[in-house]
């Protein structure tokens, strides 16, 4: 389910890594919480992240949630796509659904995430 | 979900896969498979929700209607058995101590069907109310009742092969008793919360789960899904229909919420009667509008509305919505900036996001074919 390759955060985002690049995303588990997402915001490009700070907000109809950035770094990229159809966060969460991308600052961060196979196995409460 | 009261329900709905929430206090479904699906469904074809939390006054006795004249702003005396009629139950300030549906059983006898969470405070209300006629009694049948709701455009043709009872003759608002459901003793109401054609069910609560499989398994040629509260509240709230708490309550009367038309001024007395005249003769401070946002944003209940910077008003309830992709909202503002394209602001995350006011309902059945 949570591909091993990327690094999770206990509040449910992911960071999947390309050389310098982070693709930061909500994992599974926090769209199939939320239930359909109908609305994304999304930081604007050249913003500066702290990690753990909010980056962006989803709200599934019922609910608005903060997403908090699993690592530090200047947003490169955003993805229209969830903006456009925000559905895709629901469709494709570890995929076409990523969020944003940022040059990581610091990799040394990704110590402080979880590996696949401890996300996979983190106590998932239902919120 | 410890804590919670459960419907006769509850058990169907985990057999179902109903994801459970806490819904002022009660252990019920906020969806089964998606909010969206569930509403699209209810829109175009038919789905069951399970509505036992709903509170029921056994009103009966000589009085009664006379009573209910005096506890209500709405004409009671037009009813007849078999009659459904909504009203709102104000204090003497004119604001809304409920709002809730008169089901006319026979001569004197009445169901008040009534929200979940006013359910004491009402029976406190009512039991007030009526102690100068010692002829009615009023009981608290909450506990002993149970109500599905059947709703979407194919709940008739669903409903029907389960049932004798000419469905088809019992029109909008209107009731039937003692109606056989695959064995069931059922009350059968053309009523709804929606905005589309639907049927609301009691029975006992013995008997629920059994009303429930047999509806189910009578719709599946229909399409037939169960439907949690999540679609039930986006679908009232696109039919623009007053949720007590959000659109009415102790300060929030009908002559505010726009229920101006379920006030029966003719009626010499009843709770309220004064207050609400003169709110509608000389206006509100403020009065209930739709509203679409215009820039990118969903108004949430509780968000400030702002003029110019100034807070002018809340929002009551907010929402996506499905049926008519946009995010639309009402809210209490000051009556000045209730006409039609007025814009104002929604405070969202500290800004402010555009938003015009629209006409209500937004939705309409049939509006759209």
């Amino acid at each position: 389910m949570y591909p091993k390759s990327f690094f999770y955060t206990k509040t449910h985002e992911y960071v999947k890594v390309e050389g310098k690049t982070g693709y930061i995303g909500l994992t599974h588990f926090a769209q199939d919480q939320l239930g359909d997402i109908v609305f994304a915001e999304l930081p604007e490009v050249g913003r500066e992240l702290k990690q753990g700070e909010t980056f962006g907000v989803v709200e599934s109809v019922k609910a608005v949630s903060d997403c908090y950035s699993p690592v530090s770094g200047k947003v490169i990229k955003v993805n229209q796509a969830v903006i456009d159809t925000p559905e895709t966060l629901n469709k494709d969460p570890h995929g076409e659904g990523w969020m944003v991308a940022v040059e990581i600052a610091d990799k040394g961060e990704l110590g402080n995430l979880m590996t696949g196979d401890e996300y996979e196995a983190f106590p998932k409460e239902p919120h | 979900m410890d804590g919670l009261k459960k419907t006769p329900l509850y058990e169907t709905h985990i057999k179902y896969g109903g994801k459970i929430i806490d819904f002022a206090g009660w252990a019920l479904p906020v969806q089964f498979t998606s909010i969206l699906e569930e509403h699209h469904l209810t829109r175009k074809g038919v789905t069951i929700f399970d509505v036992s939390d709903m509170g029921e006054l056994d009103i009966r006795g000589p009085g009664s209607l006379e009573m209910l004249e005096k506890l209500l702003v709405n004409n009671i005396s037009k009813g007849y058995p078999g009659r459904v009629i909504y009203s709102p139950m104000c204090n003497p300030e004119g604001g809304c101590v409920d709002d809730l549906m008169v089901c006319c059983l026979g001569p004197e006898h009445y169901m008040l069907v009534i929200n979940a969470g006013n359910i004491e405070k009402d029976f406190n209300w009512v039991k007030g109310v009526a102690k100068p006629w010692p002829g009615v009694k009023i009981t608290n049948e909450s506990s002993a009742t149970a109500e599905v709701a059947v709703q979407g455009p194919l709940s008739e043709a669903a409903v029907q092969t389960i049932t004798k009872a000419p469905l088809a003759d019992l029109k909008y608002y209107h009731l039937y008793r003692d109606v056989d459901v695959a064995g069931i003793n059922t009350m059968f109401a053309r009523t709804g919360y929606t905005g589309e054609d639907g049927f609301e069910i009691y029975c006992t609560p013995e008997e629920a789960p059994k009303l429930w499989d047999a509806i189910v398994e009578a719709g599946k040629p229909f399409g037939l899904q169960p439907a949690g509260l999540g679609c039930r509240d986006t679908l009232r709230f696109e039919a623009s229909m007053p949720l007590w708490g959000q659109e009415m309550d102790d300060t929030h009367g009908p002559i505010e919420a726009g229920l101006r038309r379920f006030v029966y001024f003719k009626k010499p007395d009843f709770i309220g009667r004064e207050a609400l005249w003169k709110k509608h003769k000389e206006g509100t401070d403020v009065r209930l509008v739709g509203f679409e946002m215009v820039g990118r944003g969903i108004a949430r209940t509780g968000y400030p509305i702002l003029k110019d910077g100034e807070k002018v008003g809340c929002v009551t309830t907010g929402s996506y919505a499905p049926t008519l992709d946009k995010n639309l909202g009402m809210g209490f503002v000051k009556t000045a900036l209730t006409e039609l394209d007025t814009e104002f602001d929604v405070e969202i995350r500290g800004r402010g996001i555009r938003a015009k006011v629209v006409k209500m309902p937004f939705y309409k059945r049939g509006a759209e074919e």
